[in-house]
């Protein structure tokens, strides 16, 4: 046997990273950090090792924004829940109480669901001003009325000063999918065009700027808003959208990845083609962060027919949510399960899953 | 995007490419050019934007010691961590250093455990926490070259001014010669030239490079971190070679004097002296390479305020970081590159911060070229 060449081993490792790229990550850690929580690898692996292990059923499984349903009588319906925990709690462009309602509002209209039913549950540290909690629940009671739901059922614990950082919401939402609807991973196909609705990064970029740890001034607000009527207007243009996905904590790349393992093919995006503001872009260089993995409140991510793109993109268009909608990738077969990024600048490198949260380099 | 839009057009992209595949043609004497890029931005932009795959195969990046979260030893991250369990401190770290892994766990992991560890943007923000919690011990983790050393020696010259009694740094930073001269001076050295640090030389300027052509031979571009900036200095370089000229070259002058930031060193030299030696990750100890602080500040010195264990850990036997931060070996040909060792488990520094070459490798890296070939064809 003759002894590998240089290249021949290179090969040989890159196909062995490649493999592991593709497997979900695995839990190690003994416990919880900040890194659980980001969305990216470290999530994946806290959940598959936790929650999934002990929860395991059909629907859970899934993983989506929300569970898909069926009542006796053959209705569908979609069911989601989250907690929010930002901060500062009120940031340029929205509160939390916007994202809460928006949040689980758009989850739900990712499942392809008409979102109706909202519950909302207040963790509440002593000390905590009334008049600010009147303001926050003002937020969410517009919010609603702007979505088209309903908050029917609630919950309200006080917890001693110190056990919670101010104030902690989580909504769950409940909304009913039409008959004829069919979304999902598996129908993504090779050839298929990867669309979002507008601007990426601008909420992630508001909320780092507003925490004022950087002495920055940007024109950035949050995007965050409910995408009930954007998403109606897309599947009216483009009625078979294959896959739909709100890009929160993690971004544009970490939603990508999802698609890319779920899916069994390959996201490839391009670079240029990424809508992004100007001071967005300035901020993420200064810190060193990618803007594919910041947060988005306000923009979904589709899969359409390559041939029904140009009329989802003009129909989202219309609408003053999915006025910079714009056609950003395709998928192709292979390398399966991987998001390639085809530079600006021309080049071609791998968009992997975030560990934890995207922290600033150094220099 | 103004001032930035210009350093990253594909099209003057392509002309530096076609005149480096011009000039590198043949190679150096029939094999490729390895140029190392010194500076831990400068891989970041390497892989970020696709470089490498641009450039013909008759040019070689290699990945230098220039990442400051890379070149901290393991024992140090446990003295940190040491510091930061400390009852009632507030320890301070700029971001990517809190995933290193000391010997047994990172300051990340410290933090989930119940030290009181917080990110910071900038030495002042520590020094507005220890302004904000005059009951608790602020410490600040200072590290890095000569381009983050004047922020720290900034804050030391306010705590002064302001009289702050529970501030205080650990200071870890490095110089960028002594390393540069450990890599020349190593005996498996195969180089052709340097891409030059572009921040750290906005403070020390172009001069104190004069050594690498005088004394061994090889020419320096100094290069900015746009992605046009690399190509430019690479066809500096190259073109040095074809003019048979070996000096040191300015191609980020739009910042970099040959002079540096006169204040700045100035600042420097008020507030820190140079250790006798300092252990570096993967290169051992190398001497007056890195930055105490002087007796006058010794008031604002976490070393000699504290105890910190101070413990030498041994590199972990199968990691290759030396190596790869000397570019005698590449990410993929350490042992455990991508097994062992991964951005989720990291054992080596260089796969801990995006700048580090085997982090940046494996995650923005370059696919098995059949399923690269694939997707290329797949439109």
């Amino acid at each position: 046997m003759t002894a590998p060449t240089a290249d021949g081993r290179q090969e040989l490792v890159l196909e062995r990273v490649e493999s592991f790229r593709r497997r979900r990550p695995r839990l190690t850690d003994d416990v919880v950090t900040l890194a659980h929580g980001a969305g990216g690898k470290a999530s994946a692996a806290l959940i598959d090792a936790v929650f999934l292990e002990a929860f395991r059923n059909e629907q859970l499984e899934q993983l989506g924004d929300g569970a898909l349903l069926v009542t006796p009588s053959g209705d569908r319906m979609a069911f989601s829940t989250d907690s929010y925990v930002v901060k500062p709690r009120r940031f340029p462009g929205g509160s939390i109480g916007h994202l809460a309602v928006h949040g689980t509002v758009n989850d739900l209209a990712m499942c392809g669901a008409r979102p109706m039913w909202l519950s909302a549950a207040f963790v509440i540290e002593e000390g905590f001003p009334v008049e600010e909690l009147k303001a926050i629940v003002a937020d969410m009671a517009e919010a609603a009325a702007k979505a088209g739901v309903t908050i029917v059922t609630g919950d309200t614990k006080v917890v001693d000063t110190g056990a919670a950082d101010g104030l902690y919401i989580t909504t769950a939402g409940v909304g009913m999918i039409p008959a004829e609807r069919q979304l999902g991973a598996q129908l993504v196909r090779p050839g298929d065009a990867v669309l979002v609705s507008g601007t990426l990064a601008d909420h992630g970029v508001a909320v780092m700027l507003a925490r004022g740890d950087l002495d920055l001034e940007a024109d950035v607000e949050s995007d965050t808003a409910p995408l009930g009527e954007l998403v109606e207007l897309l599947l009216a243009a483009a009625p078979d959208t294959r896959w739909l996905r709100d890009p929160t904590r993690g971004g544009v790349g970490t939603v990508c990845n999802e698609l890319a393992a779920d899916a069994e093919v390959a996201v490839v995006l391009q670079e240029a083609a990424l809508p992004l503001r100007r001071p967005v872009v300035g901020a993420c260089d200064l810190l060193g962060i990618d803007p594919l993995y910041v947060a988005n409140e306000g923009k979904l991510v589709a899969v359409v027919p390559a041939d029904q793109a140009q009329a989802a993109v003009a129909a989202m268009r219309q609408h003053p949510l999915g006025a910079d909608a714009a056609v950003i990738g395709r998928i192709a077969a292979e390398p399966e399960r991987i998001v390639l990024l085809e530079t600006a600048f021309g080049g071609t490198r791998i968009v992997d899953m975030l560990v934890g949260d995207p922290l600033p380099r150094i220099c | 995007m103004k001032y930035v839009d210009e350093y990253r057009d594909p099209a003057a992209a392509r002309v530096a490419v076609r005149r480096i595949t011009e000039l590198a043609e043949g190679g150096r004497g029939g094999v490729p050019y390895a140029f190392m890029e010194v500076c831990g931005g400068h891989t970041h932009t390497i892989y970020r934007h696709g470089i490498e795959q641009l450039l013909p195969d008759t040019v070689e990046l290699v990945h230098g010691p220039g990442c400051p979260v890379c070149v901290i030893p393991m024992g140090r991250v446990d003295d940190a961590i040491a510091l930061a369990e400390r009852p009632d401190m507030i320890f301070t770290s700029f971001g990517d250093m809190l995933r290193v892994p000391g010997s047994t766990s990172s300051l990340l992991e410290a933090k989930a455990r119940g030290a009181d560890v917080r990110m910071v943007y900038s030495p002042l923000d520590a020094l507005k926490l220890a302004l904000a919690n005059p009951d608790k011990q602020v410490v600040f983790f200072a590290v890095g070259f000569e381009t983050t050393a004047p922020s720290t020696a900034v804050t030391l010259l306010r705590a002064r001014e302001l009289g702050v009694q529970n501030f205080s740094v650990f200071s870890n930073h490095v110089t960028i010669v002594p390393p540069l001269k450990a890599i020349l001076n190593s005996p498996d050295l195969r180089l052709d030239g340097f891409l030059g640090p572009g921040h750290v030389s906005t403070v020390i300027g172009n001069r104190p490079y004069d050594f690498v052509p005088q004394r061994y031979g090889l020419p320096l571009v100094t290069a900015g971190f746009e992605p046009l900036d690399i190509l430019q200095a690479v066809v500096m370089l190259l073109q040095q070679y074809a003019d048979g000229r070996c000096e040191v070259e300015n191609q980020y002058n739009r910042v970099v004097t040959d002079e540096g930031n006169p204040i700045a060193l100035r600042i420097l030299e008020q507030v820190f002296t140079l250790r006798p030696h300092f252990e570096w990750r993967g290169l051992g100890f190398i001497a007056q390479s890195a930055l105490a602080l002087n007796d006058d500040f010794a008031a604002y010195d976490a070393e000699r305020l504290f105890e910190v264990p101070g413990v030498r850990v041994a590199d972990p036997k199968s990691c290759q970081c030396g190596e790869v931060l000397k570019g005698v070996i590449k990410p993929w040909e350490c042992k455990v590159f991508g097994t062992a060792c991964t951005p989720e488990t990291p054992i080596g520094t260089c796969m801990v911060s995006s700048e580090g070459a085997c982090a940046a490798y494996y995650t923005f890296g370059r696919l098995h070229s059949t399923a690269a070939g694939l997707a290329a064809a797949a439109v």
